[in-house]
């Protein structure tokens, strides 16, 4: 293989304005983040209410989470995105349509879509981690809360979800890191972030593999970062005298 | 102050509370006895309804706890539980584990909150212990601490369930010297144990139950030595010589 190297190519012009190629990569780097935490807020906030659901004894309120879990486990990512993105869009109000499609920019209608579909995909996988984090609890927590006189409410707030929540965080780090990943799904719809910004510097300058190189590069050193991140958030949140979890 | 009126319960086919029909006193202790799987953690968690009834009534207190009326929540605040398993908040210090209910559900201050739990401890002797998390603790030590907990909701009634059958036998003792001392101080008891030294000691009436039904209520004096039915006689039989 004929292959010219050149590792100067980030610092090149791209032909656009003043920006050189490592702009592009910052700038997709930063979307990258910012898809992944909004969606990560969601995912978070409504696994968690998801997951309670599916443990209370309310037979609707369980059914309801089953249903949503089931739905969003077993449509395809991309599917779903571009429900959010091209359909989603043409069912709201008038008065929303036009704001979505006209007042917004690309770029800001994208995110948004990308965020919503993230979010709600990834609550799906949350919910089935609380849930069972919640289940491998002993029973006699709950009854224990229960005989102190707590309301439902009580008792998860403050005797069985932060237990659950220490058992699950290994699993929620893999989710945490599958939102960054899953994230690239994003430049399918024109959002600019990490992969597509690789993508335009490839076609651009040619050097496609300096482009991916380093692509791969900044996932995995983010992914590593995160990973770094949890375990300490794991550290902090050690209970004294206890190996791992809850007993 | 609590009254069994011809309750009775079934899991699916098995009538686990057949006919019972129970009184116990303001400040009487009773020990309830009876064979595994005899009903007894049913029958005492049916008082502050961790287990609900088929029929007939129990009432705590003045209030019916069957009738859907009654707010279990405010009930269950004047009922302290102690379970076989101790069934502390592991993630909770020793100090919060006390005090998570009095702030909670009886939204009292944290500094008193704080105060009352530190009595506590220093009654059952584990003042020293208050910033220690459960799993530092040995299986008594947890026991009194959950003994503690009980008595934050200042409750009008405790109700033990096997407090010390999870327990290494050198700690047993422990446990039921803070119990005696309570029983002493006056409170209203429901105890299930095989503790023959306490009921004698401690207890105003033991009731046995087998299959569900109680079969036996008598002094302690009375039911350990001249117990009526052969299944109270096998039972006492068994637990003092296990092995035969
Ligand atoms: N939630 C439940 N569902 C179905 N059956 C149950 C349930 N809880 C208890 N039982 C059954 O009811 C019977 C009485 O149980 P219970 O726990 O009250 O007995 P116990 O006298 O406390 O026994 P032990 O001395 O072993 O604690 C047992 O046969 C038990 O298997
Ligand atoms: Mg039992």
């Amino acid at each position: 293989m004929n292959y010219n190297w050149d590792w100067n190519v980030f610092f090149k012009s791209t032909g656009i304005g003043n920006e050189i190629y490592l702009d592009w990569f910052v700038s997709g780097l930063g979307w990258t983040i910012a898809v992944a935490l909004a969606g990560w807020i969601i995912a978070l906030a409504l696994g968690s209410l998801l997951g309670v659901m599916r443990t209370l004894p309310n037979k609707t309120a369980s059914a309801i989470a089953t249903g949503y879990v089931e739905l969003f486990r077993n449509v395809p990512l991309l599917v779903q995105l571009f429900i959010w993105y091209f359909l989603v869009p043409d069912l709201l109000p008038e008065k929303a349509q036009i704001w979505f499609k006209q007042d917004l920019s690309p770029a800001t209608s994208a995110y948004l879509s990308v965020v919503v579909c993230l979010g709600l995909f990834t609550a799906a996988r949350v919910c089935e981690q609380v849930r069972t984090g919640i289940q491998a609890l002993p029973k006699g927590q709950n009854y224990a809360a229960m005989a102190m006189g707590f309301q439902q409410a009580q008792v998860y707030r403050y005797v069985l979800l932060p237990q659950a929540f220490r058992v699950i965080i290994p699993p929620l780090t893999s989710e945490f890191l599958n939102i960054f990943k899953n994230s690239s799904v994003a430049s399918l719809i024109g959002l600019m972030e990490l992969l597509a910004q690789t993508k335009q510097t490839a076609e651009f300058s040619a050097n496609l593999f300096e482009a991916f190189t380093l692509a791969t590069v900044l996932y995995f050193v983010l992914n590593m970062s995160l990973m770094k991140l949890m375990g300490w958030v794991e550290t902090r949140l050690r209970v004294p005298g206890m190996m791992g979890g809850a007993k | 102050m609590i009254r069994f009126m011809n309750v009775h319960k079934w899991f699916k086919d098995l009538h686990v509370l057949n006919d019972v029909s129970l009184t116990v006193a303001a400040g009487e202790v009773v020990v309830v006895c009876g064979p595994s799987g005899s009903g007894k953690s049913t029958l005492i968690r049916t008082v502050n309804q961790l287990e609900s009834i088929n029929s007939g009534e129990i009432w705590v207190d003045g209030k019916n706890v069957a009738d859907p009326k009654t707010d279990l929540n405010a009930l269950r605040a004047k009922v302290g539980f102690v379970f076989q398993h101790f069934n502390l908040y592991p993630h909770l210090s020793v100090l919060d584990n006390i005090t998570l209910s009095p702030l909670m559900v009886k939204k009292m201050e944290r500094a008193a909150a704080d105060k009352l739990a530190l009595q506590l401890l220093e009654r059952v002797g584990l003042a020293h212990k208050k910033d220690a998390f459960p799993a530092q603790l040995s299986g008594g030590q947890q026991q009194r601490v959950a003994i503690a907990r009980g008595l934050a909701m200042q409750p009008q009634v405790m109700l033990f369930d096997e407090p010390t059958s999870a327990l290494d036998p050198e700690m047993i003792g422990e446990v039921l010297h803070v119990m005696k001392d309570l029983a002493e101080s006056g409170m209203t008891m429901m105890v299930v144990t095989h503790e023959m030294g306490f009921a004698r000691e401690v207890a105003d009436r033991v009731v046995f139950v087998d299959h569900g039904q109680i079969i036996e209520e008598a002094q302690p004096e009375e039911f350990f030595m001249n117990p009526q039915h052969d299944r109270a006689k096998q039972f006492l039989r068994q637990l003092l010589t296990p092995m035969q």
